[in-house]
């Protein structure tokens, strides 16, 4: 409990302390107001970025990129990613969209920094406690051990994993999660976001297979700890013009980089411009990190509108991964696959 | 001559869209800041999920839970009591009403479609932002950007259709289009095809009712619009919030089958 304090209080100074400079420009301006006094923080907003959540490790403690490095980045990560490169491989097959199906952005952040984590200085998620390093190990092994025996499936890792039945399949693959909800980091395509505000309430609607945050703003407490939700349980109150969420009560299955259910997550979001939403994170889980870490994205405005990401209502592969695993064990067992 | 009348024309129209325009206010419509706040926690308290029209309580698909899982009685949602089927289209819907325990989208977890959503017995909430009013569901956490300025149309047709509001009054107007054609009004296997256009109609009764009322128009299935109409409750209790119904996992042996099981239906 202490721990947990002076954690929170410390991410909270670090963050406090690191208003970028691209918001101080901008400090003449204030934002919008919503009939009942607060920052109107409502739009449609996107994070997509080829800023990486993690420093590449041979930039060491460089935060920031010079204009030319920047350019230079940029040039190599999209020639990088160009998915109409195709080397063959189970990369060829899996996850194998042309480029017209990605849409992860083509420019770094604005803020010009060189990983969204901006705490620790290394802009790298600290290690994991050896508690949690150990159980995680202890779930990896026992993957492979039970991938010895027929019925698993390449996953979206790229990794066999067990696959004949659907709750030992990822998040993603059963459309339950993208994990580009708490915190909100890019992805690989739909990284849009629309709030909508009213007294007492902050709903932010995810692009992404439709994921919603009903952000009661009204004082009232986390749910009991005996609940708990895929995405958490999100409070939220202003700190002067800045809306700050705090979610607790997480599964500690939607694998946030490694976190367990202890997962505590704070979110600031503050109007800093007429395009720009400032959005700055602190993941906090005594359980699973040796140290809490922080991010942030200067998310802009876009025109277009949110669509209907119908995931899980078209998701025709599941039965195809789950009878292919169910066919392979029969086969196996000697018996025949049928149907 | 023709370019000058074409232009006197274009004149012309301009000015009764602009005497239009000017005569909004003067039709009753309150300006922006008196409008009825719809946000909150709402849901209705009826058997119009289980059917829309009058029914009487019938054993439900498990008889391993007894009394539990009985279909409870309901004196209907529909104006004038019948869905005005076209005869090709009631045959479907008796095909339906057969297949229901294993048909339903509802047991697929699959977004419900408007206007199932809003009397499932489960809470949605409305946020009433400036320019769009959110209507999330607790069930399959499917959602709706009611768009009050420019809607535009649809790119596509999608599970929870296109939602353009606007207010008469004190009443919110949504005109839902494009939606596709594979949600049901019900679990009795009432249907629509890809033709559907519901408009719906949000009114405040008092701070804590709001009447809803629901047109639908299908010329594909229906041999009319018709129209059905209930009280939604607001959730006054202290705790009252939408919590996670994210029904995939409650779906999936249904839809894929588990290990050494095929598939149950």
């Amino acid at each position: 409990m202490t721990y947990r304090w002076f954690s929170i209080t410390l991410a909270g100074a670090a963050i406090l302390g690191a208003l970028p400079a691209f918001a101080q420009t901008e400090k003449a301006w204030t934002a919008p107001r919503t009939p009942d006094g607060h920052p109107d923080l409502q739009g449609i907003w996107t994070n997509k970025t080829i800023t990486p959540l993690e420093r590449p490790k041979d930039l060491g403690t460089k935060a920031f990129f010079t204009p030319e490095e920047a350019k230079a980045y940029t040039q190599t990560t999209l020639e990088r990613n160009n998915k109409d490169n195709r080397g063959g491989g189970v990369r060829d097959v899996l996850n194998a969209y042309n480029a017209f199906w990605w849409d992860s952005g083509t420019k770094v952040l604005r803020n010009m920094r060189t990983s969204i984590i901006t705490d620790p200085p290394d802009g790298r998620i600290p290690p994991l406690t050896p508690h949690r390093q150990a159980q995680l190990q202890e779930q990896a092994e026992a993957v492979k051990v039970r991938c010895q025996r027929p019925g698993c499936a390449i996953t979206n890792g790229g990794q066999p994993g067990p696959a004949d039945k659907a709750e030992d399949l990822d998040l993603m693959t059963r459309c339950i999660s993208f994990g580009t909800v708490v915190p909100m980091l890019p992805s690989a395509y739909n990284n849009d976001y629309q709030i909508v505000q009213a007294p007492g309430v902050v709903a932010i609607d995810t692009e992404m297979v439709h994921e919603v945050r009903r952000i009661p703003t009204d004082g009232s407490p986390h749910l009991p700890s005996n609940v708990r939700e895929w995405i958490g349980d999100p409070r939220g109150h202003w700190d002067g013009d800045t809306l700050v969420v705090d979610s607790t009560n997480f599964t500690g299955q939607t694998r946030v980089r490694g976190a367990d259910e202890n997962l505590h997550l704070i979110e600031r979001f503050t109007r800093v411009g007429p395009d720009t939403l400032l959005y700055q994170f602190t993941v906090d889980d005594p359980t699973a990190f040796t140290k809490p870490w922080s991010g942030e994205i200067p998310m802009g405005k876009t025109d277009g509108l949110l669509y209907e990401y119908a995931c899980h209502e078209g998701n025709i592969g599941m039965k195809d991964i789950i009878a292919a695993a169910q066919a392979d064990e029969k086969k196996a067992a000697g018996q025949p696959a049928g149907k | 001559m023709r370019n000058l009348l074409r232009a006197s024309r274009f004149t012309l129209g301009s000015v009764t869209c602009a005497a239009l325009l000017t005569a909004i206010p003067a039709l009753g419509q309150a300006p922006a800041s008196n409008r009825p706040d719809l946000t909150g926690i709402w849901q209705a308290l009826n058997t119009a999920n289980w059917d829309l029209q009058t029914h009487a309580a019938e054993p439900g698909p498990d008889p391993a839970i007894g009394a539990m899982g009985a279909v409870p009685p309901g004196p209907g949602v529909v104006e004038g009591g019948e869905i005005p089927y076209l005869p090709a289209a009631a045959a479907t819907r008796n095909q339906n009403f057969k297949n229901r325990w294993s048909a339903d989208p509802e047991i697929k977890c699959y977004m419900p479609g408007v206007p199932r959503a809003t009397y499932m017995p489960y809470p949605f909430q409305i946020v009433q932002g400036s320019d769009t009013i959110l209507i999330s569901y607790e069930f399959a956490d499917a959602v709706r950007l009611v768009n009050m300025k420019n809607a535009g149309s649809a790119p596509a047709d999608s599970w929870m259709g296109w939602s353009a509001g606007h207010w008469d009054g004190n009443t919110l107007v949504v005109d839902v289009t494009s939606q596709n054609d594979q949600t049901w009004f019900d679990r009795a296997g009432d249907f629509h095809s890809d033709a559907l256009h519901v408009v719906e109609r949000y009114t405040p009764l008092d701070a804590n009712i709001l009447m809803y009322e629901a047109t639908i128009e299908d010329p594909k299935v229906f041999s009319r619009p018709w129209k059905i109409s209930m009280p939604l409750y607001r959730h006054v209790e202290k705790n009252a919030q939408l919590m996670e119904f994210k029904c995939i996992p409650f779906s999936e042996d249904v839809l894929y089958g588990n290990s050494g099981k095929e598939a149950a239906r």
